[in-house]
């Protein structure tokens, strides 16, 4: 079984109903590590080497995050900054990551239909998450299609409830044995067929 | 009239005031001003003081003493150790140079072989009185020319030692028993065989570095523990005084073993206090000995030969300048900085007196040999002065280079002091923060044992009542960027941040205070850097609790910032109303009821609402309200 490790950036957590939900139905699961940023590093003093042991642990990193103007919360980028160091994670020795899988989760304000070229927001969401998943290629993991629950802004409670849920078979999924390949013709985590059968 | 010990302070006093306020008044060195004080009130031209001269110069010299025990002490021998190359090969080409063509013209002049050694030696060496208080005073003892001079005067000052080691031997053996008639002091060595001269003069110079080790720290440590200040001053002056009694029972200088006990001390965390304690006394001192000096010059020896004097004076100055502007050129010195150390020490010194009266009762010099060389000596430091305005109002403005634009870099440093006053729990804490960060304050205390026992831990602190001025500017206050005063007591922290503020107003203050009520007192004074120690750890503790409670970590922090700023500005306000009365106690209850109604609001809106675009439900409640907008 899979080892995850959800690393939660959210710096205003008590405030958000739909993560609230995300976290807490998947919090307990079996091999999964939620790691809290926020409440961690609260002054933004991130302990490098102790993150760089948690990653070495797990197999599947999970950036979960709210969707901050197209990109994550600062203290992710800070930790994205200090953690992916240089011959560690990228270069010529930097092999630490190699094979591991790499994702983000995010919820986002705006709904689907607005992340479009005919949208609000004129560029897909795929589009906005390159360099995250630049930066998964460049550590030589395999990037994953992303978990996104969006419109939170008008997110019913039924669709609430659906998500988290959905959200905990993504997570159980990921820990069978997936590959790429499964994920050919998705470009959200959410459209695998497995996902939406009850 | 001219007997009274009284009536003479008073003219020396008097003189002193006028001359030197007309001299700083023309912009001249006080040196000048005490120089013509001395000729003036002298016995050649007013006559107030009289054939008592000889012993008002001995009395002055516990000035050159002082200066060369406070020399002394800001020699700590680690500078020393990483100075050497300076002060051994500038000092070693100067004194060499200068005593080799000395010694041909004196042999060229058919003095004998014996007593034109003596005067090379004599003329070899430079005025450190002179030199330092002219360097002092025009604030240049961080600019290469200052380190220069500074280094050729050390290696002088200690070169002297040997030189009265070996003066002895040169002594006629015959004319050895009348020795003691011409001396009157209390000697010891010149009843001893040579040989053992040399030994003795080492021997004590031991005795003063072991004394100074095992005796006088101790021994200040316990005044100290007193508390009672003037104890420190009379333990200062005992030192000073009983090395040079010392020194003068062996028969060598006591200037110089003042200099090697300063030397001693430098180390020890008494050196600021020392120094600033003795400053005023020395600069008298000084200025005395600088009178004396003037008073010494002997008109009737130069009325019966002026041509040779005058000549014998020229000759020597251009040889010592001569000799200094090699040893700039060796030294790779700027024309400027060379040109100042050229005409800066091209005087005999005080140790002139003190080597050519010793050879004197050696009867190495005649009666007459020994008055012209003394004339000499005394003119070619009145001289000094003149020269250098000379040099600085008519040749270095025609060279160009300003020496402030070659400052080197590492004085930047220097410059950017930092003083902390008080190194307790608090103190301490912000010493070694800063300290691992590369920046080392100069640290004061008023508690001698935590004092002795951070010394020990390897911490630079020193002992002294900071509210002084003169001891906050000998940490080098008119150097400094900030003051930190870290002490608890707010007295303490009123006196020195009064002082700072009115003479050292480019200094930075930072102050501590316990509470409230303290910080109203220093921000009415004007103080702006004020450091409530009641603040910052409550806020902590409370953090630390709501953590507990299950409130995040960051969102606390954030809080904590808030909370801060809302009450760094509410105390501003409230320190504008008068402290007590009815005003204050209004604004005050309204200041408070303010406060709480932000509490009150912050706690009614959940902790944070200082950051709406986080805040999804915020975005949902606005969309709500303007369904017509798409997100």
């Amino acid at each position: 079984m899979k080892k995850i490790l959800v690393l939660f950036a959210h710096p205003k957590y008590e405030k958000s109903k739909v993560n609230t939900a995300l976290i807490e139905h998947i919090r307990g699961k079996q091999n999964v590590t939620i790691h809290d940023l926020y409440e961690q590093y609260h002054d933004f003093h991130i302990d490098v080497k102790a993150e760089k042991e948690l990653l070495q642990q797990h197999d599947i990193i999970i950036w979960h995050h709210p969707f901050y103007w197209y990109s994550c919360p600062p203290l992710l980028k800070q930790w994205i900054d200090m953690v992916l160091e240089f011959n560690w994670a990228y270069g010529p020795e930097g092999k630490a990551l190699e094979g591991k899988i790499c994702l983000n989760a995010i919820t986002t304000g705006a709904s689907k239909a607005m992340y479009c070229s005919a949208g609000i927001n004129s560029f897909t969401v795929r589009q906005f998450l390159r360099p995250f998943e630049q930066t998964a290629n460049l550590c030589n993991m395999t990037y994953f299609p992303p978990f996104a629950v969006m419109g939170t802004h008008r997110l019913t409670d039924d669709i609430l409830e659906q998500s988290k849920i959905k959200y905990g078979k993504a997570i159980d999924l990921l820990q069978s044995n997936v590959t790429l390949d499964d994920f050919d013709q998705v470009s959200f985590l959410n459209d695998v067929s497995q996902l939406n059968t009850i | 009239m001219t007997g009274s010990l009284l009536f003479e302070a008073i003219m020396f006093l008097a003189g002193a005031i006028l001359c030197v306020s007309i001299a700083k008044k023309l912009g001249l060195s006080s040196v000048i001003g005490y120089l013509l004080a001395g000729v003036l009130i002298g016995p050649y031209v007013f006559g107030f003081i009289g054939e008592e001269g000889d012993d008002i110069l001995h009395f002055a010299e516990f000035g050159v003493v002082m200066m060369l025990f406070l020399i002394g002490l800001e020699i700590e021998p680690k500078n020393f150790w990483n100075m050497r190359k300076t002060i051994l090969g500038m000092g070693g080409i100067q004194v060499g140079g200068t005593m080799l063509v000395a010694y041909i013209l004196f042999t060229l002049l058919g003095f004998e072989f014996k007593v034109a050694l003596v005067i090379a030696m004599a003329v070899a060496l430079s005025s450190t009185a002179i030199a330092m208080q002219t360097i002092k005073e025009k604030g240049l003892m961080d600019t290469t020319f200052g380190t220069s001079a500074f280094s050729i005067l050390l290696f002088q000052d200690i070169i002297v030692i040997f030189m009265l080691g070996f003066i002895p031997l040169l002594a006629n053996p015959e004319h050895n028993t009348s020795a003691d008639a011409h001396s009157n002091s209390v000697s010891l060595i010149q009843n001893l065989p040579m040989g053992f001269q040399t030994l003795a003069i080492i021997l004590s110079v031991v005795i003063i570095i072991v004394a100074g080790r095992f005796l006088i720290v101790p021994m200040l440590r316990k005044v100290a523990k007193t508390g009672v200040r003037e104890l420190l001053i009379a333990a200062a002056f005992l030192i000073v005084f009983g090395i040079s009694f010392l020194m003068e029972f062996v028969g060598i200088s006591p200037a110089l073993g003042a200099f090697l006990g300063g030397v001693v001390l430098s180390n020890s965390e008494f050196k600021h206090e020392l120094e600033s304690t003795l400053e005023p006394f020395k600069n008298l001192l000084l200025g005395l000995f600088f009178m004396a000096v003037g008073a010494s010059i002997n008109f009737i020896v130069i009325a019966k030969s002026p041509f040779m004097i005058g000549g014998v004076l020229v000759a020597i100055i251009v040889i010592k300048a001569l000799v200094l502007y090699i040893t700039g050129v060796v030294f790779k010195l700027k024309l400027d900085q060379r040109l100042l150390l050229t005409f800066g020490l091209a005087q005999i010194g005080e140790f002139a007196f003190v080597l050519l009266s010793f050879a004197f009762g050696l009867n190495i010099l005649e009666q007459e040999q020994m008055d012209m060389l003394l004339v000499i000596t005394a003119l070619s430091m009145s001289l000094t002065p003149i020269i250098s305005i000379v040099n600085e109002r008519v040749i270095l403005p025609r060279m160009g280079t300003k020496e402030s634009v070659q400052r080197p870099m590492d004085h930047i440093a220097k410059s950017q002091k930092i003083i902390l006053v008080g190194f307790g729990h608090f103190g301490s804490t912000i010493g070694r923060f800063l300290r691992s960060h590369g920046v080392e304050a100069t640290i004061l205390d008023h508690d001698s044992n935590r004092v002795d026992f951070l010394r020990k831990m390897g911490f630079e602190v020193y002992y002294g009542d900071a509210t002084r001025t003169d001891l906050l500017e000998s940490a080098g206050i008119a150097e400094a960027k900030i003051v930190i005063c870290a002490t608890n007591k707010i007295g303490v922290s009123k006196a020195i941040s009064k002082l700072v503020k009115e003479k050292y107003p480019h200094v930075e203050l930072m102050i501590r205070t316990k509470n409230r009520y303290d910080a109203y007192e220093l921000l009415n004074l004007g103080h702006t850097n004020i450091y409530r120690e009641s603040l910052d750890t409550s806020l902590l503790l409370a953090r630390d609790v709501l953590s507990k409670m299950g409130f995040r970590k960051y969102t606390l922090n954030r809080q904590i910032q808030n909370f801060k700023k809302y009450d760094e500005d509410s105390l501003r306000r409230l320190a504008q109303e008068p402290n007590r009365g009815e005003s204050y106690i209004f604004k005050a209850r309204e200041e408070l009821k303010q406060q709480e109604e932000f509490l009150n609001e912050d706690f009614k809106r959940g902790v944070v609402d200082f950051d709406k675009h986080w805040d999804s439900e915020h975005i949902r409640k606005t969309l709500k309200k303007s369904k017509s907008y798409t997100l």
